[in-house]
């Protein structure tokens, strides 16, 4: 769309020097396929706890099983009951019935659309994906094109270039099989040349492990460390809620460490130590620390400095460091850099013998937004083989991540270079889509700070701002006789007056006492005045209704 | 300094008891083969591309556009795009909101929940809703977040077949769960019996688990048979009485290699019994995109369809879905793809049934092939594999093969089968990764190697086995042919 007659003014130029796909490349699949391993395999497996043959150790009785409905509220697992997880919460339910009822009834509202504001989708809101991952993702998705001379004409040169390097990588160029559990051995490959190319230390293919988007490596982890709710993972509060659900599926126990909001969201080994402590005297085991950076909801960049006292305090622990990294990309601010503790670890003399790292990254963040593709991987550095052979068990029980989350995987640990035909189109693309981030950041958090009672920190990273609500009592009550959390009042309400959609700030937890929301700085750049103007008026009132 | 949180010892038990032998034995040692040069076969994994089944094209075309929306601008389209194609992704596009590139409802998208929906009323004469339908990333997901919510400790038992696909043992014991066998009867065409059944649930009930679920797979695998309708209500009775959860797996559904018994899906056959079973019985199906003559393993798209499960439980199968997000949204458009190709008419109707059919029809033809292959070797007898994608043939191991195994340290199918890797290349799986009755064995292989290749398989097949019972035999072997 954007680029297109450039692009097929440059596609006409290149025609004459480009490689000619080779004839072999489609004549011999069959044959290819034969000759290499089929790497991942859904099979072989013994028993697992058959009651048949460990009787032996199974409690007694239980009178009322044979009466009991299966799958009711009252006989579904505790576990998942005990879940939450608000950035889906009760009020985006209300939005999607609200965005419904527009389309009926327009005049009902004082608005005309609903604006989501509650999850990181930046496609969503209409952000445009970079045009030559999806170029090549089209040639891997259907690899015909690569053999008709019209497509030279509608993608760009490196993207058919790259599209071929990418199947040459799939045994049999075979996008529709599975393939390896950990990921296509190229790919990873790839990936890992990209981390060691952002780090300056070296990454090795085999400790990567890709997934569909961040989160199921995020859950690997969790069931791989926790036993019972005796096991407990230090997790920032506020966090995204992702680890308190995961920990609550997998049985465990999160033990909060508090952000310091006047410190810009700062994270004291003080408050790690004081809260370990704690824990421990409750007979909980904390068995790894969860650092998110760039913060999510908070959007805090950790300086190095700090990352160095993190990395020393779980090494004297002996806690593994899961490093939530998605937001990497994500940084607005000059002041600030981003820094992968594997590269802190490093750089400190910590090799595999001394720290025990998990580093998530993921496609949905960064520029490229890519959310439905579901592309992520983790980097596992510092495990046993014997522990690595388990994690690598769990993940083949699903078989693989999709395939083309995999592709974009790499493409992202592996953007066009100076001189591709794409690279100065992937820069000025990626170049706009940060920027007016940036901006964005800026814009909603100077408004949000001019309200009456509301401070706000800056986002100096990541997707969110995440204000103070300094909520008169007068409104507590009011939400305290409504039975929700004041936060979700003012959110509640703060939707049916605009149309826009947030997450209170319970949903991610919060000191007691204080209330928050998230709010993403997602929408397109001429919506924001909108918004602010929206918010600031909705503020104004709600003040002014329940001012004590 | 004690154990560190992730030293083997202080992993969670019920991860190291769960055994889904992917890098099994016999896979690695066909892995090593291959890299010291020697041509393997890889029949152990039912993954069609990875043998050299083409995609389908049109699906292929309409995800292609939808990756690259800007084509859908661009003039010249046309020349390496069919209309339909293109009318496809821009049908598909604008039921997402921001494309592939968005996360969709959790549960999938609106718009391709109903055509599975839709799909479902057309194949089973009964309505179906799509509020009731969440797409996932492949079926494996499914199941699991459905086990999820029924496992609540070791006490809850979940009904499996044996042999089983290891999916289903793996994830109980992940969830820490415990399975409870009902075996499949070999000489009965991998019959299911439900004497078999209530004396495994009162057996397991005696030693104190709670059987909560029944998992039926359906075509089978490893076994390949189709259940037959007066079998699947005999089997919904059972659960109503019982009150289990039905989990059909019919992600086989396409592939069905006879023509008497056709698959019939459970919900159709739950509709027909009628109440009060039809309002009763909780039933979950689950479907994939990588199964059937589409093969797309790589894309992990599937979905399953609630019957009778209380609108609060869905709304906690909701919630721990939406944990995850949303399934990956280029396979919820294979899925919407599947089941609902090219109609007559469409321009790509043509080209799109030659393809499928070409497909099936080699499938149905590699199936038989495969099956009398096995049938003709001494001490083999295979039942016909009427569905799915496999043959597991029950190898008559004799007295003096099972001496060797032993002194060689193997459980006898794995010896049977390192034998065959070593003297074929042909890399199968034991009998005992799916379990088996005791002191018989299998194997598992795929019908899926190219069918031009099938006759020299199963010759090289036959040759070794015919020399191992001569050599391990006391020459009172017999074939069935």
């Amino acid at each position: 769309m954007r680029r297109f007659v450039i692009g097929q003014a440059k596609n006409l130029i290149d025609q004459t020097r480009r490689r000619r796909p080779q004839p072999h490349h489609h004549n011999n699949l069959r044959l290819l396929s034969l000759l290499r391993p089929s790497a991942s395999d859904s099979t072989t497996v013994s028993s697992p706890r058959l009651f048949s043959s460990s009787s032996s150790d199974m409690p007694g009785s239980d009178s009322s099983s044979s009466s009991s409905i299966p799958v009711t509220l009252d006989s579904i697992n505790p576990k998942v009951l005990k879940c939450e997880y608000a950035v889906r919460g009760e009020i985006v339910s209300i939005a999607q019935r609200l965005q419904d009822d527009l389309k009926t009834n327009k005049d009902a509202y004082p608005f005309d659309e609903i604006i989501y504001c509650n999850i990181g989708n930046p496609q969503s809101l209409g952000q445009q994906p970079i045009t030559f991952f999806r170029e090549v993702l089209a040639l891997c998705s259907h690899t015909a094109l690569l053999d008709e001379s019209a497509t030279h004409g509608l993608f760009s040169s490196d993207s058919i270039d790259r599209a071929w390097k990418i199947l040459d990588q799939i045994p049999g160029k075979a996008t529709g099989a599975y393939s390896h559990s950990q990921g296509i051995k190229g790919l990873r490959d790839a990936i890992a040349a990209g981390i060691e190319a952002r780090d300056g230390f070296p990454a090795d293919p085999n400790d990567i492990f890709m997934t569909d988007g961040a989160s199921p490596g995020v859950h690997m982890m969790m069931q791989l460390l926790i036993s019972s709710e005796k096991d407990g993972i230090l997790c920032p509060i506020p966090q995204y809620p992702l680890y308190s659900a995961s920990i609550a599926l997998h049985g465990g126990s999160l033990v909060p460490y508090y952000l310091d909001e006047a410190s810009g969201w700062g994270l004291e080994i003080s408050e790690l130590k004081k809260q370990l402590e704690d824990a421990k005297s409750k007979g909980i085991t904390v068995r790894a620390l969860a650092v998110i950076n760039p913060g999510n909801p908070t959007g805090q960049v950790l300086s190095e400095e700090n990352q160095r006292d993190i990395v020393d305090f779980c090494k004297k622990e002996g806690l593994v460091l899961l490093a939530d990294e998605v937001y990497q990309e994500n940084v607005y601010v000059p002041d600030k850099k981003f820094h992968s503790f594997k590269k802190v670890a490093r750089s400190m003399g910590y090799g595999e013998k001394d720290i025990s790292l998990v580093s998530f990254q993921s496609i949905s963040k960064g520029y490229y937004g890519e959310c439905g593709k579901r592309g992520g991987y983790m980097e596992v550095t510092g495990f046993t083989s014997d522990v690595r052979e388990q994690i690598y068990k769990v993940a083949s029980v699903n078989l693989c991540s999709n395939i083309s989350g995999q592709i974009l995987a790499s493409l992202v640990m592996s953007p066009p270079k100076p001189g591709d035909d794409s690279y100065d189109s992937y820069i000025a693309e990626k170049e706009g889509i940060l920027s007016s981030l940036a901006t964005r950041a800026k814009t909603l958090e100077e408004a949000l700070n001019k309200l009456d009672g509301v401070t706000c920190n800056r986002a100096e990273g990541a997707m969110y701002l995440f204000p103070c609500i300094n909520l008169p009592q007068k409104a507590i009550a009011a939400a305290e006789a409504a039975k929700t959390a004041p936060d979700a009042f003012y959110c509640k309400r703060l939707l049916n007056a605009t149309g826009i959609v947030v997450v209170p700030g319970s949903g991610f937890r919060q000191v007691p006492g204080t209330w928050h929301f998230r709010c993403t700085i997602l929408p397109q750049e001429d919506k924001i005045p909108a918004i602010v103007n929206r918010l600031t008026e909705f503020h104004k009132s709600f003040m002014d209704e329940f001012r004590d | 300094m004690s154990l560190k949180a992730l030293d083997y010892e202080s992993l969670n038990e019920n991860v190291k008891n769960c055994q889904y032998a992917v890098r099994g034995e016999l896979y690695l040692r066909a892995s090593e083969l291959q890299k010291e040069g020697k041509k393997i076969i890889f029949t152990n994994v039912g993954n069609p591309h990875a043998l050299g089944q083409k995609p389908l094209t049109f699906p292929r075309q309409v995800v292609a556009l939808c990756q690259a929306p800007f084509l859908l601008d661009n003039p010249n389209v046309g020349m390496i795009f069919p209309a339909d194609a293109i009318a496809r992704a821009k049908h598909y596009l604008s039921l997402t909101s921001g494309g592939l590139g968005a996360y969709s409802d959790s549960r999938g998208l609106p718009g391709v929940r109903k055509e599975v929906a839709e799909f479902i009323q057309r194949r089973d004469g009964y309505p179906s809703d799509p509020e009731l339908i969440f797409l996932t990333d492949g079926a494996s997901k499914g199941v699991m977040q459905i086990l999820n919510c029924i496992i609540r400790n070791q006490k809850d038992g979940i009904l499996v077949p044996v042999p089983q696909y290891p999916l289903y043992s793996a994830t109980i014991s992940l969830l820490g769960g415990t399975l409870v066998p009902y075996y499949l009867e070999e000489t009965d065409n991998w019959g299911l019996d439900v004497n078999n059944l209530r004396q495994s649930v009162a057996q397991a009930r005696s030693q104190g688990i709670t059987v909560r679920a029944m998992v039926i797979i359906n075509p089978g695998n490893p076994t390949g048979q189709c259940l037959s309708e007066a079998n699947l209500r005999e089997i919904l009775k059972f659960c109503c009485d019982e009150r289990l959860v039905l989990l059909g797996d019919e992600v086989y559904q396409q592939n069905i290699y006879q023509d008497e018994r056709p698959f019939i899906s459970s919900k159709k056959v739950l509709m027909d019994m009628g109440a009060p079973l039809s309002k009763e019985v909780q039933l979950i199906s689950f479907h994939t995109v990588s199964k059937g003559y589409w093969g797309e393993c790589g894309q992990r798209g599937g979905y399953f369809e609630m019957t009778n499960i209380p609108p609060r439980t869905v709304e906690e199968i909701y919630k721990v879905a939406s944990i995850a997000l949303s399934p990956n949204v280029s396979a919820q458009i294979f899925m919407g793809l599947m089941v609902s190709p090219p109609k007559p008419g469409d321009i790509s109707y043509d080209q799109f049934v030659r393809e499928s059919k070409g497909i099936l029809e080699s499938l149905r033809r590699r199936a038989r092939i495969m099956t009398d292959g096995f049938n003709s070797c001494k001490n083999v007898v295979c039942n016909f594999t009427e569905g799915a994608m496999y043959s597991f043939p029950q190898i008559k191991l004799p007295p003096k093969a099972i001496q060797a195994a032993k002194q060689a340290g193997k459980v006898p199918d794995v010896f049977y089968c390192l034998k065959l890797l070593e003297a074929t290349g042909i890399s199968t799986v034991p009998g005992s990764g799916f379990g088996q009755k005791e002191g018989v064995f299998h194997l598992r292989t795929t019908i899926l190697p190219a069918e031009e290749e099938m006759p020299e398989i199963m010759e090289s097949f036959k040759k070794f086995n015919d020399e191992f019972m001569s050599q391990y035999g006391d020459n009172f072997g017999y074939s069935r042919m």
